[in-house]
């Protein structure tokens, strides 16, 4: 499933025009420590978090997730979405609790 | 990078307390590598790693010096600063405890991943640590297939 079909089928909204919309999204993760998720996220993952940092940005970009997931309607810092436009990271938002937007996650995937 | 004798030196200056800046260098050597068409499976373990080691430097050490050695056979780093230095290496490297301050915790950094995730994004590590003169780490992926 790509990046474009979950952010429709979750009713998701992206924080900016999806840079890299048909990237596949193999896995999710929830959590909003950077260092647990840096070395747990799983490479294409989709990452629930209420982190709307550039260091969110930064790990999502490093820990090759397919997509940051921003939660609870949690902002997105001006310099994170500027980051994240430049290199190129999938950002979309929702008002769902993090637990609730992977459950509709893990159905998308058929987990 | 066809050639064995090939070598790249790469070297990077992480200020210290600057959290937005913090993973230049990573993203640097991320895309460098990326370029130069090594295998995604090692340039993740390196950028993992080096990202690790860059926020650590910025939160506990002021700041320091990285230098990257890149070959067709591996990535080598080495992070050196001086800083506080560590009392204890083997309790730094359990998972989970940290010493880093409150509002750094807020920032999400902290968990006290920092050190055992570069460890395990490595095929080599090495630290060491002299309390009131600074850290010196090294470490090394090997370069598996494509």
């Amino acid at each position: 499933m790509t990046v474009k079909q979950l952010c429709e089928a979750c009713g998701f909204v992206p924080a900016f025009p999806l840079p890299d919309p048909d990237k596949e999204v193999s896995c999710g993760f929830c959590g909003d420590l950077l260092s647990w998720a840096m070395g747990r996220a799983g490479e294409g993952c989709a990452w629930c978090t209420v982190m709307g940092s550039v260091n969110a940005v930064a790990v999502a970009s490093l820990a090759d997730a397919a997509v940051l997931v921003l939660c609870h309607d949690a902002a997105l810092m001006a310099d994170a979405a500027a980051r994240a436009q430049q290199q190129g990271i999938n950002i979309l938002l929702t008002g769902l609790p993090e637990f609730e937007a992977a459950v509709c996650i893990a159905k998308q995937l058929g987990l | 990078m066809a050639d064995a004798q090939d070598k790249i030196l790469l070297e990077y200056q992480v200020p210290g307390d600057d959290f937005t800046r913090a993973g230049e260098a990573s993203a640097d050597l991320k895309a460098r590598l990326k370029t130069l068409g090594f295998p995604a499976a090692s340039v993740r373990k390196a950028a993992i790693s080096l990202y690790e080691g860059e926020i650590n430097l910025a939160i506990h050490a002021g700041g320091g010096k990285i230098r990257v050695e890149l070959t067709p056979a591996r990535i080598e780093m080495w992070l050196d600063d001086e800083g506080p230095g560590i009392p204890d290496i083997a309790l730094a490297m359990s998972e989970g405890y940290s010493t880093a301050p409150d509002e750094v915790r807020s920032l999400g950094f902290g968990a006290g991943m920092g050190l055992p995730n570069m460890k395990k994004y490595t095929d080599e590590f090495e630290i060491a640590s002299e309390v009131g003169r600074g850290t010196h780490i090294r470490m090394a992926v090997d370069i598996g297939p494509a």
